[in-house]
């Protein structure tokens, strides 16, 4: 079967927030849900300045490593209140924010588990394409020794790169998209 | 396509990549923007596994029908030539791809968004938001009525002005599916000094531009324009070719 051609993609530019900004947006999760995290972090360009007109998109297992979608040949199973997916424009300061809860492991299909993780898109005026990223968690060290992604990476930097550090509140991540700390991204 | 379970690991639909001549690239030495934030080194593949063979199923409950007529979103009707914008958002199998979340913005008729950072001498039109949502129906369809936005300056290089375009965002079914562009009209002008047109390998560079819709023009209304977007398809190879067990690489 002849395949279509895919439709190129384009810069979201300065405007996105006329178009993507929802109200709801960082909230994977009601406010005030037990247990619930923030993960917040700063886009930083390659002089070292802040992002303020990026937007992180954030998607993720739940808490039980299971996802709400017919394409998980485990079964689409929900998790009550929870949407998987979180939107967070940076113009504080080049802060995102997403109000989560941290996911669970999930089968890497080689017989392992993946470490808790989140999957990130990143868009901005001067990306002609989105980027994109995982965050990890530091206190799954152990977790994190066995996924499969991470000991793909060449080194602890670019491994480092990837995890989010405990706050008093959730976890923190900057991202880099250039430089000495440039964040590890992802051709998927 | 729903993935399978077996002994050796999870079978999951794998998306296809478009050929790197026909994506454009993240970064582009014309627009100056990209110099210090698209990425400089190259980015490591990432299997298809569980995480990104999902994705967010948003559908109708964020918009209402009224989102989709951009005209009338204000007391009064917006400056400007009425068009009705219209088309399918398919997979590259050819699929239709139902119900999918489909944001789109854009300038006013005189080439002003309505945003803080924009302040060039173009006055704002207040019966114009620029917003819309809708949600594509069984078939994959999506329709919008607007205006055509007009063609604005930024400071690329001198004397540099955007060709005419509206700003899409869309889902899919999948994490991998994510796209974010912008859809231009036919013939215009401008293209030839537009760094983030021609970001665009000449090739895929139709694939981003609207067709004229004569037949779905509302007479004494509205002018028409058509544009279908593709979306990554997913790898077709049979899962029955695996011998059970033997399979070690299969990604989940
Ligand atoms: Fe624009």
């Amino acid at each position: 079967m002849s395949r279509l051609h895919t439709t190129p993609s384009a810069t979201v530019g300065p405007y996105l927030s006329i178009g993507l900004a929802w109200e709801d947006g960082p909230y994977v999760v009601a406010a005030e849900t037990p247990g619930a995290i923030w993960l917040r972090g700063v886009v930083h360009d390659g002089n070292g300045d802040v992002v303020p007109d990026a937007m992180v998109e954030t998607w993720q297992a739940d808490p039980d490593g299971r996802f709400d979608h017919p394409d998980d040949p485990r079964g689409a199973v929900p998790y009550p209140g929870f949407r998987g997916f979180g939107r967070s424009q940076t113009v504080t300061e080049g802060q995102y924010a997403i109000y989560t809860l941290k996911p669970g492991r999930i089968p890497d299909g080689e017989g392992g588990l993946q470490a808790p993780h989140i999957d990130v898109s990143l868009f901005a005026r001067g990306l002609l394409d989105r980027v994109v990223t995982r965050i990890y968690f530091a206190d799954d060290a152990e977790a994190n020794d066995e996924d499969v992604v991470l000991r793909s990476l060449p080194d602890d930097a670019a491994r480092r790169s990837l995890i989010a550090t405990p706050t008093g509140d959730g976890y923190r991540l900057d991202l880099y998209l250039q430089g000495d700390r440039e964040t590890v991204f992802f051709a998927v | 396509m729903t993935g399978t379970t077996s002994a050796s690991g999870l079978h999951l639909p794998q998306y296809l990549r478009e050929a790197a001549d026909l994506r454009t690239p993240v970064g582009y030495a014309g627009y100056k923007s990209t110099g210090l934030r698209a990425p400089l080194r190259g980015p490591v593949d990432l299997p298809h596994r569980l995480t990104e063979v999902t994705g967010p199923l948003l559908g109708e409950g964020r918009v209402t029908a009224a989102d989709a007529d951009l005209t009338r979103q204000h007391a009064g009707e917006p400056q400007g030539q009425r068009i009705i914008v219209h088309g399918r958002v398919l997979d590259s199998d050819g699929r239709a791809v139902p119900h999918t979340l489909v944001e789109v913005w854009q300038a006013n008729a005189g080439g002003r968004y309505r945003h803080v950072v924009d302040n060039w001498p173009s006055p704002i039109d207040p019966n114009f938001t620029g917003l819309g949502r809708t949600v594509t129906d069984g078939q994959g369809r999506y329709e919008f009525t607007t205006i055509r936005p007009g063609a604005y300056p930024w400071g690329n290089h001198h004397n540099a002005w955007r060709p005419a375009h509206i700003h899409f965002s869309l889902f899919g079914r999948a994490f991998t599916q994510r796209l974010v562009t912008q859809m231009y009209f036919p013939d215009d002008p401008l293209f030839g000094q537009d760094p983030i047109f021609n970001s665009i390998p000449e090739a895929a560079r139709p694939l981003a531009v609207s067709r004229f819709d004569l037949e779905r023009t509302v007479p004494s209304w509205a002018l028409a324009y058509e544009w279908d977007i593709v979306l990554r398809g997913r790898d077709q190879t049979p899962y029955e070719s695996h011998e059970p067990g033997a399979d070690d690489g299969d990604v989940a």
